[in-house]
This record gives C-alpha cells, sequence and structure tokens, in this order.
C-alpha cells in the first residue's frame, strides 16, 4: 500500500478512483502517565508518554484507512490528510482521510 | 507561608530546571537541523519534471512539549497586560521544529537523495488545552508533521 499526501503517486498512472476512505481512533494512556505529565508541568521538556500516544494513534488511524482502502481492492492511498480533535482531556483523537486509487 | 515557598520553590525549579531542558533541546535542533540541510521541505505540492522518483512514501513525526512552571507563571501575569507571550513562543517553535526534524529522520531512512514535498503541520490536545485558551489538567503543545518523502534515483 503506497500512501502519499499529494494527488497522485509519482511515476506511476491512476486507473481507477474508489472514493473516500477513512480511518479514527480515540486512544488515552493510563492514568498513571497523566500524572507523570502533571508533574513534567512543573520541569518542562518533552512528554514523552504523550508523544508515545500521539503516535500509536496515527499508527492505528492510518492502518484502519489502509484496511478499508485494502477491502476496496485499491493498491494506493492519496491525498491523505490528518485532522485531531479533543474529546476528552488525556485523550487524543486523530482522524485520517484520504483517496483509495488504483495505479499501475 | 508555607504556599509563598512552595510557590517560590515551584517557580525556581520552573526556571533552572525547565531553562536548562530548554537550552539543551535548542542545541541539539540546531545540530541536527544543521546535519540535514541537505534534505529539502517544501510545503507545495509540484514535482520537478527533472526528479526521477523511484520511490513515494507518506512520513510523519510527533512531539509533545510540556510547559514549565516558571513559563506558565509568566505567561499568566503576561495575560494580564497583554503583548507577547514570548515564553510560550519558544514552546511552539521547539515542537514544531521536533516534529519536522522526526519526519526528516523518517525520509532519510528512505535512503539516497530524499525531497519532501506537501509538508502541513497539525496540532492535537491530548492534555484537553481548548482552542479558546482554556487548559485542561496539562498545558502542553503537540505538534504532528507530515509529507510526502520522494527518493530521487
Amino acid at each position: 500500500m503506497i500512501l502519499t499526501n499529494i494527488e497522485s503517486v509519482p511515476g506511476l498512472r491512476t486507473v481507477e478512483h474508489m472514493g473516500l476512505v477513512s480511518g479514527s481512533t480515540v486512544r488515552s494512556k493510563h492514568v498513571g502517565r497523566d500524572l507523570m505529565a502533571g508533574l513534567k508541568n512543573i520541569f518542562g521538556g518533552e512528554l514523552k508518554g504523550y508523544t508515545e500516544l500521539l503516535n500509536e494513534a496515527r499508527e492505528e488511524a492510518i492502518a484502519r484507512m489502509v484496511k478499508q482502502a485494502e477491502a476496496l481492492g485499491a493498491n494506493a492511498v492519496v491525498n491523505v490528510r490528518f485532522s485531531t480533535s479533543a474529546v476528552a482531556a488525556g485523550a487524543a483523537e486523530l482522524y485520517a482521510y484520504g483517496t483509495a486509487v488504483r495505479v499501475e | 507561608m508555607a504556599d509563598i515557598i512552595v510557590f517560590i520553590v515551584l517557580v525556581a525549579c520552573g526556571y533552572f530546571i525547565g531553562g536548562h531542558r530548554e537550552r539543551s533541546h535548542y542545541r541539539s535542533i540546531f545540530a541536527r537541523e544543521a546535519a540535514t540541510l541537505e534534505l529539502t521541505l517544501l510545503s507545495g505540492k509540484a514535482i520537478d519534471p527533472a526528479w526521477q522518483v523511484a520511490q513515494a512514501a507518506l512520513v510523519t513525526g510527533v512531539c509533545v512539549i510540556s510547559v514549565d512552571y516558571f513559563k506558565s507563571v509568566a505567561a499568566g501575569l503576561r495575560n494580564l497586560v497583554g503583548g507577547r507571550v514570548s515564553a510560550y513562543e519558544s514552546l511552539i517553535d521547539r515542537a514544531r521544529r521536533e516534529a519536522l526534524l522526526r519526519m526528516k529522520a523518517q525520509a532519510a531512512a528512505l535512503g539516497g537523495k530524499v525531497v519532501v514535498i506537501n509538508v502541513r503541520l497539525e496540532t492535537s490536545s491530548i492534555s484537553g488545552m481548548k482552542a479558546d485558551g482554556r487548559s485542561g489538567q496539562v498545558a502542553s503543545v503537540e505538534v504532528i508533521a507530515y509529507g510526502t518523502a520522494l527518493a530521487l534515483a
């Protein structure tokens, strides 16, 4: 599966459009991580737990989007976009969407 | 009295430890940016016809950076009089640049000469920091950088 966030896959020809595919996920860390993040607010620095959380959320959202594209028989997703929202404190909602296509 | 002592200790922790962390983070950012100057990032989508694209892949970079106690107090005071909140400017700057550097590291892993086009930055809010500035439990800046890496033959 090839993913790009431009309209095409460079070097390959788009032969068929399968429409919009998307994947979303809401993930949170256990309360210990939230407490640690609260402590970090005193000293500053990177919140590794939350960076990890955001990374996991991104992977999960992409995986779901790719699964949908595979079900449609696509071999690439172009014009991928990420969107985020705040459902609850301590949780990350990530939405990945794009156009499923078949390229040759 | 005890409250005031706790407050002063927290502000001092933020000022010294937070300041130290910010400076060492900036040193690391400058060093890595200098080392990856060859890797071009473009925010446009145009593909130069001269490029021989061997591989295209989505690359991403993520970074979450926390405020420190000194910064939040300084920003709170700044809010009273208004104006430039420089304490938070450096925070956002660090998060964006770190996310871009992580994206660059992923792009460089493709090997050879790599160009990243259509670079986008998206901010998230795990910590419950609202868009209108009301903060949740934890104040932080969260950035996702992504783009299409083209490995050139």
